[in-house]
C-alpha cells in the first residue's frame, strides 16, 4: 500500500451555530485520485479548504506529508505550501496579468532561474494542459470557461507540486471537455506521479477518474472507499447520490 | 524542499565533442546554478549530455535540457542526451509530445494610434453617458406615471447609510473650514480694527460656497464611491443580468433611489454645515478678537442676507444629481474583471468632484451677472 499523504482525523468545524462537520476522518494514499463528494452543504468544500490551510477546523488534526498543519510556524506552511498547487472553481486567475504571467509570477517569485528558462517552462505547461500556444498573451477576461480552468490548472502544476488540489474542476464545462479534463487529470496522475484530491459533483468524473472517495453527508462521513465499497453501503444518501434506482451507476 | 543535492554540471572538453555530466537532482528548486553557467556557455563542439547520475528529474530538468539543446543547435552544435532512463523518456515525452513553436506578443501601436484611440474612447464615452442619461430619464418618466414602483423602501435606506452616516465626518469636516477661515480672516481684518466683520466674512462664504462644496467633495468621496463599487459587484457577479431578464429595470432599482436620496440629503447637509461652520467660526473670533457669542449672533442677523444661505442650499440637489449619476453611471462601466472596480471607482470619484467645482463655477458665473 502507498504511504499516507493527507490524513484528517476528528474533524468538527461549525461556523455561528451551524455544525458542519461532526467527527469526520479520512486518509489519502500517494499516488491515488481522491474525491470528496456530498450533497450541497455538506461540507466538503470545507474540508477542501481545511487542507489547504483557508480555514481551520474547531477541533481535530489534519496531517499533510506527516506534518499537522495545525501546528506549522509561518516558514514550514510557506514551505509545505509550494509543494501542493490548487485550482480553484473559478479559476481565481490574477486578472490584471496574462495567462503567461500568472504561471510565471511563482517562478519570479520562487527561483533564481533565468529569464528565458521561465519563459521555456511557461510555455510548457500551457501547452501541459493543452492550451493553445497564444494562450501565453491572453488576459483571463478574453479566456472560455474551459480555457480558465486550463490556465488555473497550467498556474497550479507551475511548481511542479506532488499534491494537487482541484475544487470541482468540470463544473461549468461542457460533456466533451470535462471528459477531455479527466483524461488530462489522469494522465498528469501517471505520468507525474501525483496524489489529485478533488470536490466534484460529476458521477462520471467519479465513474472514470477517481480510485478512492469519501462521501460526506448529515455532518458525517456516510462511506469511504471505491465506489464499489462505497455502492455497497445501505444507506439513503448513497442511493441519492448515485440515483441506485434510476439512471445511475451501476457497480 | 529538500536540498539534498544540488544539481551539478561537469563540462568535459574532448577532442570531438564537449561532454556534460549531469548529476543530482535536476529539479525547480535547485536549477538556479546550472542554468547560470549554460546561460553563458558558448558552444564550440558538439554537445552530448550524460544524464545517467541524476537522482531526480521534474519538468524544469527537461525545460532546460531542451531550451539550451535548441539553442546550440542555431548554432550550427549537435546537442543529445545519452543515459536516460525509462521514467526520464517518459517525462519528455509528456512534455515535449511536438516540436514548440513561438508566438510573438501582440504589436505594441505607435504613439499615433494610441492618441487616436484615446480620442475614440473619449468622444464614445461621451456618448455612452449621453444614452445612459437618456435612458434614466425615460425610466424617470415611465416611474412618475405609475408611482407605485418607485421603490421608497430603498431610498429611505440610502438617506440612512448616505446622509445620517455621514453626520460626523461633515461636522467634522465644516468645523474646521469654520475655524481656518476665521483664522485667516482675524489677521487680516484687525490690520484695520475691523475685527467685526469677521461676522460678515463667515456667515456668507460659508453659507454660500464653502459648506455645499465641502459638503459634496465628502459626499462624493463617500457615497459617490460607493455606489460605484455596490454596482460593479452586482455586475460582476451578474446580479444585474438577473434583474434585468426578471424584467427589474436596473436603473429604476438601483439609479433613482440613489439619486433620490442624495437630492434630499445634500441640501440638508449643507444646512448642518453651515451650523457648524458658522459655529467654528465663532469659536475662533471669540477666542482671537474677544468677540461674544451674544454679539456674533447678533451682528450674523443683520449682516447675513437670507439669499446667501438660500443659494447654498439650491446647490445641493444639483451636487447630489452629479454626483449619484456619476456613481451609478461607472458602476454600470465595470466589465467583468476585479481590476476594473477599483479603476471606475476612481474614475467616478475624480469626475464627481470636478463636476461639483465646474457645477459652482457655473453657479457663481451665473447668480453674479444676475445680481443675485
Amino acid at each position: 500500500m502507498n504511504p499516507i499523504v493527507i490524513e484528517a482525523r476528528n474533524i468538527v468545524t461549525s461556523f455561528g451555530d451551524t455544525c458542519i462537520h461532526d467527527n469526520v476522518s479520512c486518509t489519502i494514499r500517494e499516488n491515488e485520485i481522491y474525491a470528496l463528494l456530498g450533497g450541497s452543504g455538506s461540507g466538503k468544500s470545507t474540508l477542501l479548504r481545511e487542507m489547504i490551510m483557508l480555514e481551520t477546523p474547531a477541533s481535530g488534526s489534519i496531517h499533510i506529508f506527516g506534518e499537522n498543519i495545525a501546528k506549522l510556524s509561518l516558514v514550514e506552511a510557506q514551505k509545505l505550501r509550494r509543494k501542493w498547487g490548487v485550482l480553484f472553481q473559478s479559476g481565481a486567475l490574477y486578472s490584471s496579468l496574462t495567462v503567461g504571467e500568472n504561471i510565471a509570477l511563482l517562478y519570479k517569485e520562487y527561483t533564481n532561474l533565468p529569464q528565458n528558462l521561465i519563459h521555456e517552462l511557461v510555455k510548457l505547461k500551457i501547452d501541459l494542459v493543452g492550451l493553445p500556444s497564444h494562450a501565453i498573451h491572453l488576459y483571463p477576461s478574453e479566456l472560455s470557461g474551459g480555457m480558465v480552468k486550463r490556465a488555473a490548472l497550467a498556474r497550479a502544476l507551475a511548481l511542479d507540486p506532488k499534491l494537487l488540489f482541484l475544487d470541482e474542476p468540470t463544473s461549468g464545462l461542457d460533456p466533451l471537455s470535462s471528459r477531455q479534463f479527466d483524461a488530462l487529470i489522469r494522465q498528469l496522475r501517471d505520468l507525474l506521479g501525483l496524489t489529485i484530491v478533488l470536490v466534484t459533483h460529476d458521477l462520471d468524473t467519479i465513474h472514470h477518474i477517481v480510485d478512492r472517495f469519501v462521501l460526506l453527508g448529515e455532518k458525517k462521513v456516510i462511506a469511504q472507499g471505491t465506489l464499489n465499497e462505497v455502492l455497497a453501503v445501505n444507506h439513503p444518501i448513497v442511493d441519492y447520490f448515485f440515483q441506485k434506482e434510476t439512471h445511475g451507476i451501476q457497480g | 524542499m529538500k536540498s539534498s543535492s544540488h544539481a551539478t554540471l561537469e563540462i568535459i572538453n574532448g577532442t570531438s565533442k564537449a561532454v556534460f555530466t549531469c548529476s543530482g537532482e535536476w529539479t525547480l528548486n535547485s536549477l538556479a546554478n546550472v542554468a547560470m553557467i549554460l546561460e553563458s556557455y558558448q558552444a564550440v563542439l558538439p554537445i552530448v549530455w550524460n544524464i545517467s547520475n541524476i537522482t531526480e528529474l521534474d519538468s524544469a530538468g527537461v525545460a532546460l535540457w531542451n531550451l539550451y539543446s535548441r539553442k546550440f543547435k542555431k548554432e550550427g552544435f549537435t546537442s543529445k542526451i545519452i543515459g536516460s532512463k525509462e521514467e526520464h523518456l517518459r517525462l519528455y515525452r509528456l512534455l515535449y509530445p511536438h516540436s514548440q513553436e513561438n508566438t510573438p506578443p501582440p504589436q505594441q501601436q505607435g504613439g499615433l494610434h494610441t492618441l487616436g484611440r484615446k480620442t475614440h474612447d473619449y468622444v464614445q464615452g461621451i456618448g455612452y453617458f449621453l444614452d445612459f442619461l437618456g435612458e434614466v430619464f425615460i425610466v424617470l418618466l415611465y416611474s412618475l406615471r405609475r408611482p407605485s414602483i418607485i421603490r421608497y423602501r430603498s431610498i429611505s435606506s440610502h438617506i440612512v447609510t448616505a446622509g445620517f452616516d455621514a453626520l460626523p465626518i461633515i461636522a467634522v469636516s465644516s468645523f474646521l473650514i469654520g475655524v481656518v477661515v476665521a483664522f485667516q480672516s482675524v489677521v487680516q481684518l484687525q490690520k484695520f480694527g475691523a475685527d467685526i466683520l469677521i461676522v460678515d466674512m463667515i456667515g456668507i462664504s460659508l453659507t454660500r460656497e464653502l459648506a455645499p462644496l465641502i459638503t459634496a467633495i465628502v459626499i462624493a468621496g463617500r457615497s459617490g464611491s460607493a455606489f460605484t463599487a455596490q454596482i460593479g459587484a452586482m455586475k460582476m457577479t451578474q446580479e444585474i443580468d438577473a434583474m434585468k431578464t426578471m424584467g427589474f429595470h436596473p436603473y429604476l432599482f438601483l439609479v433613482w433611489p440613489r439619486v433620490i436620496a442624495l437630492m434630499i440629503i445634500l441640501p440638508l447637509l449643507i444646512f448642518f454645515a453651515d451650523i457648524i461652520g458658522i459655529f467654528g467660526g465663532m469659536v475662533i473670533a471669540n477666542t482671537q478678537s474677544h468677540l461674544s457669542y451674544t454679539e456674533f449672533i447678533n451682528r450674523l442677523q443683520g449682516a447675513l442676507p437670507i439669499k446667501h444661505f438660500i443659494i447654498g442650499i439650491v446647490k445641493g440637489p444639483f451636487f447630489a444629481v452629479l454626483i449619484a449619476l456619476s456613481g451609478t453611471y461607472r458602476g454600470f462601466q465595470v466589465s467583468s474583471n476585479t481590476e476594473s472596480i477599483g479603476r471606475y471607482t476612481t474614475k467616478s470619484v475624480v469626475n464627481a468632484i470636478f463636476l461639483v467645482i465646474a457645477c459652482d463655477a457655473l453657479f457663481s458665473v451665473l447668480l453674479t451677472e444676475l445680481k443675485l
